[in-house]
């Protein structure tokens, strides 16, 4: 049951991220990637993983990919022309794939029977992050709160 | 009896299921998720066409006319013609459409919407989906509406509808965040973020008397209000309908859209109302709890569906008595006081767990907020500064 779960969501999500990275029309690109996003999420429902998976759908589709649309919309017009293959990303993209694959073969816990894991609560992550990893936490925090400081001095009008 | 009657669709669904008890596990899965589906689709759908002529004649008695009175008694077989002319329509795509999007917009929003609905429990034992998140469930799922908005919006390939998704993603984000930290009171208040263990909470009564439902709290309250007026915003309705104003960009995302696909639309709207509706009555107004013990003996759902109509009733009267607000103005009132103040919340809740959760703490969170807004009111006032509008980008 759960491995014929898994080829539908592994095609679905595959299939998104290709049409993604294919498509010439960038609107239709973004809206794929989302596909894509959205099959990943379902991997992590797959696995018992709830709040990972929500905070994926919530994070990615919700604020990522509006954002991603949006700049899109904003930035340029010429979505119809076709550009040459850029041969140093292929390298690149290459190059990484290689590595990961490397480093999956290499992993011992392939060969390992995985143990039995209760899936985690919410509130056991929230306990989690409010205690060992509050450092952390705090200090994304004052990130998150810089960045939306700073979106908002950038659009702050001017006295004159 | 009572329990018997309170029950009733608990015992039918498991009655209903007896009749596939041989099979193998998934399809006594799948059958039990369709029949919450089905459940689900036929309660919503006929209380939308109830609300869609209810609504016309609220707001036409509250303006002095008849409303709605030709067909059926009342006018009550309203929406049946409604859905005949709708589906008998030319559906018009226009010729240089996205065709593929542009179908898939309404079809997204209605989905969404209906998701939403789904982890709303409606009675007792009665929430179609019980999943350990079900307040993010009901966020993360409801974010996707942006896109469906947006993917309205430029499939259509007409400078009004791509207009009017911009505004409505502007609105929908804004006022977002308020929606959200206005909930965050209520899951810290409860240590829980299930809807059912949210109800539970709240089933006790005060001295006997008073319900403890979360509304009757100071943080409560104006996480009530808070709350109540982004889902305001975030369904589109008057007076935050600025995506849709017809007066300024025709029909907003949907001005593309004709027939069936309309209405489809229209649906989605309403549905995402009563989901909010209902998220409120569940977060706030204690689910599906009786507000006096007496009246216990009437069944869960009834009281759900009551508190629902009531909410609906203020989203009709709000339309039949405000008029639109600016773009600007709204934007203002989301950053500078709706946010602040949903933070007030979060931390006046943690003022009266530690004040003792009783009649201490509830003077003590209410000092923080009345404090927080009066001084608030004092910096956001702009009576004095009343000026000509400067148009930045557009002169």
């Amino acid at each position: 049951m759960n491995s014929i779960v898994f080829i539908i969501i592994s095609v679905f999500t595959l299939a998104g991220a290709l049409a993604a990275a294919t498509l010439p029309n960038l609107m239709h690109a973004a809206l794929c990637l989302v596909l894509a996003l959205l099959g990943l999420a379902s991997f992590f429902f797959l696995l018992g993983a709830e709040f990972v998976g929500l905070a994926l759908v919530f994070i990615y589709i919700g604020a990522v990919a509006v954002l991603i649309v949006f700049t899109i919309l904003l930035t340029r017009r010429d979505s119809k022309e076709h550009y040459g293959i850029n041969w140093s990303g292929v390298l690149i993209a290459l190059a990484v794939f290689a590595g990961l694959t490397w480093a999956v073969l290499k992993t011992p816990s392939l060969s390992v029977v995985p143990p039995q894991i209760r899936a985690l609560t919410v509130k056991q992550i929230g306990q989690v992050l409010m205690t060992g990893y509050v450092w952390p936490l705090q200090c994304v925090g004052l990130l998150l709160t810089a960045a939306l400081i700073g979106a908002l001095v950038l659009v702050m009008e001017e006295r004159r | 009896m009572t329990s018997a009657l309170d029950q009733i669709f608990v015992h039918t669904k498991r009655w209903l299921l007896s009749w596939v008890a041989g099979a193998p596990d998934w399809v006594i899965q799948i059958t039990s998720s369709l029949i919450n589906i089905v459940a689900l689709l036929a309660v919503f759908l006929t209380l939308f066409a109830l609300m869609s002529v209810l609504e016309r004649k609220i707001l036409a008695r509250m303006q002095n006319r008849y409303g709605p009175n030709r067909v059926g008694p009342f006018g009550l077989f309203q929406p049946v013609a409604d859905g005949i002319k709708m589906l008998i329509k030319e559906d018009i795509v226009p010729a240089r459409a996205d065709k593929v999007v542009h179908f898939l917009a309404p079809v997204i929003l209605a989905a969404v919407a209906i998701l939403t609905l789904g982890v709303i429990p409606y009675g007792r034992n009665m929430a179609p989906v019980a999943i350990n998140g079900g307040i993010l469930f009901f966020f993360a799922v409801g974010s996707a509406t942006e896109l469906a908005v947006f993917m309205a919006g430029w499939a259509s390939n007409n400078k009004f509808s791509m207009l009017g998704a911009m505004r409505a993603i502007a609105q929908m984000f804004s006022y977002e965040l308020p929606l959200i930290i206005a909930v965050l009171p209520v899951v810290m208040a409860v240590g829980s973020l299930v809807p059912d263990t949210i109800i539970t909470a709240q089933g006790e009564y005060t001295l006997g008397v008073v319900p403890r439902w979360f509304v009757f709290t100071p943080w409560g309250a104006a996480a009530f209000i808070l709350f109540f007026v982004s889902g305001l915003v975030e369904s589109n309705r008057t007076p935050f309908d600025v995506p849709e104003g017809e007066s300024e960009i025709v029909a907003g995302h949907m001005t593309e859209y004709s027939g069936f696909k309309y209405a489809t639309f229209f649906m989605a709207e309403y549905l995402g109302m009563f989901a909010v509706s209902g998220l409120a009555v569940t977060l706030f107004l204690g689910g599906w709890h009786a507000p006096v013990r007496v009246l216990e003996f009437v069944p869960s759902y009834v009281w759900f569906f009551l508190k629902l109509s009531a909410l609906l009733f203020v989203y009709i009267w709000l339309r039949a008595t405000l008029p639109r607000m600016r773009v600007d103005q709204m934007m203002n009132v989301a950053w500078k006081f709706m946010l602040p103040m949903a933070f007030t919340c979060v931390i006046a809740t943690a003022v009266w767990h530690y004040a003792g959760r009783g009649l201490r703490g509830w003077l003590w969170s209410l000092f923080v907020i009345v404090v927080v807004y009066s001084l608030m009111s004092i910096l956001l006032d702009t009576r004095r500064k009343f000026a000509p509008r400067v148009y930045r980008f557009a002169e």
